[in-house]
């Protein structure tokens, strides 16, 4: 089933002289366990996609589907979009975004407190994931106190906190370097085909590119047909065991 | 994990001195009504401590506390021969400036109906009442003297023979007890003195008679009962004990209490806009993570809460601050401040009100952030 559906979506900015069409048409689906990466160059719209398909603002056209269920259509919300986004999705940016004056495993938990999910049990789960993503020792660090490719990390954990279904990051690896910036990509591939999460990632560096299932290219906001992707990618040594 | 908490926690220190302002404030907003309510119960003193049912008072006035008063002294014998009357005694008061060992003392003069009253009712915590028809005295502790000290209160020595506490005139100046008699004499004393300092005929005549008749109702006789029965006496017009309270409360208080309720509805609003301020710009100052909230899907109730729990807090924190200074400093005040628990409980209500009006400027902006703010790097 697909676990990420957006269907002939049209999405204009502006008016006269000014508008923008950000979206034309734009149809793509992605599975659950499949990490997909978005190309394109800058202006062609490939954010506007991403925060459509993440609920974070409406189509002017087209609808999106999560899990197999229609929750915009024409432009309109058939459902509480706020709930689906703090339930079902997962957010990374190019900044990590973290909330400067609270401790690693504090951002985590953030997204356990928005979902109403307290105490130990919320707390034990942060620290697994900070585990998982190879930040056990930083738990208690404040974001000024670690690296970007940490913040990074701690942030694609807050966006894990609640096993979404789904998970989109825009440029997460636009302000780290080469090799951290491959890390980054295959922590997501490994996410997606051991979580069996649905991954999008928008991206500019086509070195990168072989650690995705699928790569979309945007040009102008018209979506290219799909590139199936043929090699499979180990892990590398250096990333903590699940 | 409390979000308004870890958001105070990094910026503790200023969240602590703004809320000890506040309290500062709110104390005052406490102060002006603990002042009001002192003033009411010093006001009462007087009429309260008296013992008296019914006060018989010059026709056609309120009684000494609105205004002059004589009635004749005739009128006590008069009112004693009314079926139901416990006692009546002759009532004076007035307010004298006497010189004692060098400094210059203020205080209100009433006279006891002896030998039926010695002041066994106006409650002295020390010394005795009065037992001598002549020369004795029982004065406010506040006034400095001490037991078997002399005052001399117009050409005659008085021995302090009993002090009380907590009596004053309506003025807020300490009482002194001296038989009915005594302060008749002082009284003409001071008079004939006061004529020798004017040209003849421009001062007061020495009063006639004394300013009121208390009459105190018999056991199991019903008050209402006994006042009927004065209808008669045409000279006089009869008041309760709860008629002389409310004269003194109008006239005395009454000004005194709508001043200082303005001034309490200005510090409030004060107080609200400095909390409203504060609030609002914590609220600004975290746009950012307002935002990634949102953004993460946060539902309204999360954002208002946080916002509305940090203006809770530090109203709160303030009131805790206004209360400790109560409990300190109050004590030191010249007049009586009477802080309850009614006043705490409205103060603090106030303060939780004042919290909540104060976060919603706060609450609209946060919910006006868009949550891809966070997107625009
Ligand atoms: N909020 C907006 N208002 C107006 N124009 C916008 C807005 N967001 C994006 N655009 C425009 O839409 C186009 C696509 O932008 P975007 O989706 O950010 O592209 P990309 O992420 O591929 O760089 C660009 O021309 C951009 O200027
Ligand atoms: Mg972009």
């Amino acid at each position: 089933m697909l676990a990420l559906r957006g269907e002939r979506l049209d999405k204009t900015y502006g008016a006269g002289d000014n508008r923008v069409v950000a979206l034309s048409d734009v149809t793509l689906g992605v599975e659950a366990g499949e990490v997909a990466a978005l190309l394109g160059p800058s202006g062609s719209g490939k954010s506007t996609l991403l925060t459509t398909l993440g609920l974070l603002q409406l189509p002017d056209r087209g609808s999106v589907w999560l899990a197999g269920r229609e929750v915009v259509v024409g432009g309109r919300a058939l459902a509480d979009l706020s709930a689906l986004r703090r339930s079902q999705i997962g957010f990374v940016f190019q900044k990590a975004n973290l909330v400067p004056f609270l401790s690693a495993l504090e951002n985590v938990m953030v997204a356990f407190e928005i979902n109403g999910q307290r105490g130990r049990v919320a707390r034990r789960h942060a620290l697994d994931l900070l585990g998982y993503l190879g930040l056990a020792d930083r738990a208690d660090h404040r974001p000024d106190e670690l690296s970007g490719g940490q913040q990074q990390r701690v942030a694609i954990a807050r966006a894990l906190a609640m096993s979404p279904p789904l998970v989109l990051a825009d440029e997460p690896t636009a302000a780290l370097d080469g090799a951290r910036s491959r890390d980054v990509m295959l922590l997501f591939r490994r996410i997606a085909h051991e979580r069996g999460t649905a991954v999008v990632v928008v991206t500019h560096d086509h070195r990168v590119l072989d650690a995705f299932d699928t790569v979309h290219e945007m040009e102008d906001g018209v979506l290219a047909p799909p590139r199936a992707q043929g090699r499979p990618l180990t892990t590398p040594a250096h990333l903590p065991p699940p | 994990m409390n979000l308004a908490y870890l958001d105070l926690r990094h910026q503790l220190r200023r969240f602590v001195a703004t809320a000890f302002g506040l309290g500062l404030l709110f104390a005052i907003v406490l102060a002006m009504g603990g002042i009001y309510r002192g003033m009411v119960e010093d006001a009462v003193v007087l009429v309260e401590r008296s013992g008296a049912d019914l006060w018989l008072v010059q026709r056609g006035t309120r009684g000494p506390f609105a205004e002059r008063s004589t009635v004749p002294a005739v009128l006590e014998d008069r009112a004693r021969a009314v079926a139901g009357v416990a006692w009546a005694h002759p009532f004076s008061s007035f307010t004298l400036e006497p010189e004692h060992a060098g400094r210059s003392l203020r205080l209100t003069l009433v006279g006891l109906g002896w030998p039926d009253d010695r002041g066994a009712s106006i409650g002295v915590t020390r010394g005795r009442a009065l037992e001598r028809s002549r020369g004795e005295i029982v004065v406010d502790a506040s006034l400095g003297l001490a037991l078997g000290e002399t005052l001399t209160l117009g050409d005659d020595p008085y021995r302090v023979v009993g002090l009380g506490a907590g009596l004053v005139a309506s003025g807020g100046d300490p009482l002194g007890f001296v038989t009915h008699a005594d302060l008749e004499r002082i009284q003409s004393y001071l008079a004939a003195d006061a004529r020798r300092a004017l040209p003849p005929g421009d001062g007061d005549a020495a009063p006639s008679g004394p300013q009121a008749i208390l009459v105190r109702v018999a056991p199991g006789t019903s008050v209402a009962a006994v006042r009927g029965r004065f209808a008669s006496f045409t000279d006089v017009d009869v008041y309760s004990q709860s008629d002389e309270r409310s004269f003194l409360l109008e006239g005395v208080v009454d000004k005194a209490r709508r001043q200082i309720g303005l001034f309490r509805g200005l510090l409030a609003l004060v107080s609200g806009i400095v909390v409203s301020l504060v609030v609002f710009n914590m609220t600004v100052a975290k746009t950012r993570e307002i935002a990634l909230l949102k953004l993460m899907g946060a539902r309204t109730r999360l954002i208002v809460s946080m916002i509305v729990q940090q203006a809770l807090l530090l109203s709160v924190l303030a009131y805790g601050v206004a209360f400790a200074a109560s409990q300190v400093a109050f004590g030191l005040f010249p007049r009586r401040v009477v802080v309850g628990p009614e006043e705490l409980a409205g103060v603090f209500v106030l303060a939780v009100g004042i919290a909540l009006v104060a976060s919603l400027a706060a609450v609209r902006r946060a919910l006006q952030i868009p949550p891809t703010t966070i997107l625009a790097g």
